[in-house]
């Protein structure tokens, strides 16, 4: 491999695999936040528990989400020297403006959040965990304002002389059409994702609970109540997070047929215009233009997809190689057609499931119920992987669906590349990345798991939902509600 | 005043922020070895840092991003350049950072006494590199024509690059022993106080030279640096002084000022340029040709005026919020 794929390579793996951990953050974020709001105005002890309980999930993907997130930074510098000189003035200006905004809040006050238990005043607390969830939407923001711009550049000039894109206008930067559609797309996603796990996590202790009354830890009938309202907050959250990816998938798909039509033609390896265009659920074959061997199409949807009417035009793989030649010169301006093709489904499909169990959950837990069945286990196991993979598929997708560019009419994925580093360096980074990734992947499940069997945590009367210490208290020898 | 000029200026202070905030959260992480007795020990260590280091660490990351915002070239040619030193400061800041959040999470001896050894490798690695690449700039690197790096090893780690990470590295080890004492009580605080009084002589010896160094590189070396490595060098000794007398507080001030002033004489010794070229002088870049257009610098200004501010007074209540000093005691 040369050090462009190497570093193709690199790039697809740290990105993916942070972006396992930034919806998981930012949606527990948010739920976490407001369960600690129910616990402030009821002050049941209910509420409590499920905040430390599911906060502390929060807290272990939190570190996974932030070291990984340096390397992002870093890497645009180290492997892709080329395209930073080349985006540098547009691209930038988002990167920096998602640190000094946005993921200072983050870092400085989720330190509060962790440590504040019992030493702050318990509205002040409840501010740090809003302030972190507000924090990591505008970290999406600004990240996918930048990521919006390779697919669909905006608010910029070229400078002939210096050979590089230029600012003019920020504004159309931060409000970029694709940003629009993608910032609601991501975040709904990402909600699926914290949803799921929620509704997983609560589940799983109901069933079993059921299954074994006796093993149930003490304290245990508060369990099963808590554990059932996290349930049907968890489905919920999935519910309506799927029906917001839905929608603005949907809204997406026409913005992307506007400024990417080789990426939608890909997305159903639609090599000839057709009017109307049917959409594949599934297709036998190789994808490369040749007739399928078995195919199960819907008629009309690809052109409602595209086009918002059903026998609008589609355009198809071969009528816009001919075009791109003709405006950007001779080479291949089709991506990788089986990985997108394959990928917009399976974000479908994983996002599509994940609804289903969602929905059977609310049935299944109506009017006090509890589901005990082996399946509820089965569906417990599966739901948070679902949204997971579905985000990492569409993040796949979209991303190679815009190959060969790399900024999208501008410049092609190998001129991005640094110019003087060599494959062994690459390939030594990679090696490391790939060995240190899987390993903490590993063990953030781990730990996941770990912390997520155990029944909800004690909160009496030491368990930090004490009044703030003073400083010149006479118990000042009294050891911490919270150290690492 | 020019905009490339304010944003080399602004990206000095975020520098030097870093190097101050997160060099007494290294400094530590190099005391939970060697210094910290036990268990309970170490975890007094790092909670007198747990609600701050991953606010101290941001300022890095704004560091580079707005380096690759007001100065792409800069970014791009630095950062592929030193690609191997920045893989290993990437590790150890990824190993560090969990290491912080997962080792009370399990619950086996071997398991925290592993995380124990991440923590100091990871604190040690970067507070070491960091100083390198720095140096770096200073000394600059063989860039061809198109500003791209064009040597291997021997033009990143030389003499003078090595001083410089050991400079930022001893320069740690001190300012977080300053903090210990500062926000510590009982037998700690009292070996705290004890090890910054042996410190302080070697930290002053390392990094006078390192400064001097840096000054006669130049054959008229500015003003500007000269008195910053007055400072570091007085501060150093007054940071001394103060623990001696028990004033932990102004021991602390005393190593922010000396890292301050390192920072000022290497950044001053750099501008007008931020990364010449050692092959021939018209490679290298300067703030006028590594920078973005007006606008884009414009704009980043209009960002940073309000919030660069905001953040320094958040950050401080946060310090303010954590300003009780702990002890064995306080460890559940």
């Amino acid at each position: 491999m040369d050090v462009l794929d190497l570093a193709r390579w690199q790039f697809g793996i740290t990105t993916v695999v942070h972006f396992f951990f930034v919806p998981f953050t930012i949606s527990m974020a948010f739920l976490v936040a407001i369960m600690q709001s129910v616990w402030m105005r009821t002050k049941s002890e209910r509420w409590l528990r499920l905040t430390k309980f599911f906060g502390k999930l929060l807290l272990i993907n939190l570190a996974v989400g932030v070291v990984t997130g340096l390397v992002q930074e870093f890497q645009f510098g180290m492997n892709w020297s080329d395209f930073s000189r080349f985006v540098g003035d547009v691209f930038g200006a988002p990167l920096a403006m998602e640190a000094l905004l946005a993921f200072y809040l983050e870092s400085v006050f989720v330190g509060v959040w962790i440590f504040g238990w019992g030493r702050i005043p318990p509205k002040i607390h409840l501010t740090t965990i809003w302030v972190t969830a507000f924090g990591t939407l505008l970290s999406a923001y600004f990240i996918l304002a930048a990521n919006s711009f390779m697919q669909n550049p905006v608010g910029y000039e070229i400078d002939e002389a210096a050979g590089c894109a230029e600012l003019t206008d920020i504004w159309a930067v931060l409000t970029n059409k694709v940003l629009l559609v993608t910032f609601p797309h991501t975040i709904f996603a990402a909600f699926m994702v914290g949803g799921g796990v929620v509704a997983a996590v609560a589940m799983w202790h109901l069933v079993r609970g059921a299954r074994n009354p006796d093993d149930a830890a003490p304290g245990a009938p508060s369990d099963r109540g808590a554990f059932r309202t996290a349930l049907r907050i968890g489905a919920v959250t999935v519910l309506i997070g799927g029906i917001g990816v839905a929608i603005t998938g949907d809204t997406q798909g026409k913005v992307m047929t506007e400024v990417q039509p080789m990426k939608m033609a890909s997305a159903e390896a639609l090599y000839e215009t057709a009017q109307p265009a049917p959409f594949s659920l599934f297709t036998v074959g190789t994808l490369d233009g040749s007739e399928a061997l078995y195919s199960i199409e819907v008629p009309q949807l690809l052109s409602f997809l595209g086009t918002g009417s059903f026998d609008g035009q589609v355009e198809g793989i071969n009528d816009l190689q001919a075009q791109y030649e003709e405006l950007y010169g001779p080479g291949d301006y089709s991506p990788n057609i089986p990985v997108t093709y394959w990928t917009f489904r399976m974000m479908i499909t994983m996002g599509g499931l994940a609804g289903l169990i969602a929905l059977w959950q609310l049935w299944a837990t109506r009017r006090g119920r509890v589901p005990a069945s082996p399946w509820a286990l089965r569906a417990a196991a599966v739901l948070p992987v679902l949204p997971l993979a579905g985000n990492a598929f569409g993040w796949i997708f979209t991303e190679m669906g815009r190959q060969p560019w790399l900024v999208f009419g501008l410049m092609r994925t190998e001129s991005g590349i640094s110019p003087s580093t060599s494959a062994t360096t690459v390939f030594v980074s990679l090696a490391a990345f790939t060995v240190l990734y899987a390993g903490l992947t590993w063990l953030w499940v781990y730990l996941l798991l770990r912390h997520a069997r155990p029944g909800l945590p004690d909160v009496t009367p030491t368990g930090g939902d004490a009044e703030p210490d003073q400083p010149d208290e006479a118990d000042a020898d009294k050891p911490l509600s919270f150290a690492y | 005043m020019e905009s490339t000029t304010l944003w080399f200026l602004l990206i000095a202070v975020l520098w030097t922020g870093y190097l101050a905030l997160e060099g007494f959260d290294f400094g530590v992480g190099l005391l939970t070895r060697r210094f910290a007795r036990d268990d309970t020990e170490r975890r007094v260590l790092i909670n007198t840092i747990g609600p701050v280091w991953d606010g101290n660490e941001v300022w890095v990351i704004t560091a580079v991003g707005a380096t690759f915002a007001a100065f792409p070239e800069w970014y791009s040619t630095a950062w592929s350049a030193y690609y191997l030193p920045l893989l290993l400061i990437l590790l150890a800041l990824i190993g560090r950072g969990l290491a912080f959040e997962y080792r009370a999470k399990g619950d086996t001896d071997s398991w925290r006494r592993r995380w124990d050894l991440v923590i100091f490798v990871g604190s040690a690695v970067p507070a070491f590199v960091w100083g390198v690449i720095l140096a770096g700039f200073v000394q600059g690197l063989p860039l061809d024509a198109r500003h791209d790096f064009v040597g291997g090893w021997a033009d990143l780690v030389t003499p003078y690059t090595l001083l410089g990470g050991v400079v930022t590295l001893a320069l740690a080890l001190l300012h977080g022993t300053h903090y210990v004492a500062l926000k510590t009580v009982g037998d700690i605080r009292v070996r705290a106080r004890r090890l910054a009084g042996r410190l302080a002589v070697p930290v002053g010896v390392v990094l006078a030279a390192f400064l001097a160094w840096t000054l006669l590189r130049d054959d008229t070396p500015s003003r500007l640096a000269a008195a910053g490595a007055l400072v570091t060098v007085a501060a150093v000794a007054a940071g001394a002084t103060a623990i001696a007398r028990g004033r932990e507080g102004w021991a602390f001030v005393a190593t922010f000022a000396a890292v301050a002033g390192t920072a000022v004489t290497l950044f001053a010794a750099l501008f007008p340029d931020v990364l010449p070229s050692t092959l021939d002088a018209a490679n290298g870049l300067t703030t006028a040709n590594a920078s973005s257009s007006d606008y884009t610098l414009t704009v980043m200004t209009w960002v940073a005026v309000p919030f660069v501010p905001a953040v320094l007074i958040y950050q401080s209540w946060v310090y303010w919020m954590f300003r009780k000093r702990i002890g064995v005691q306080h460890i559940p």
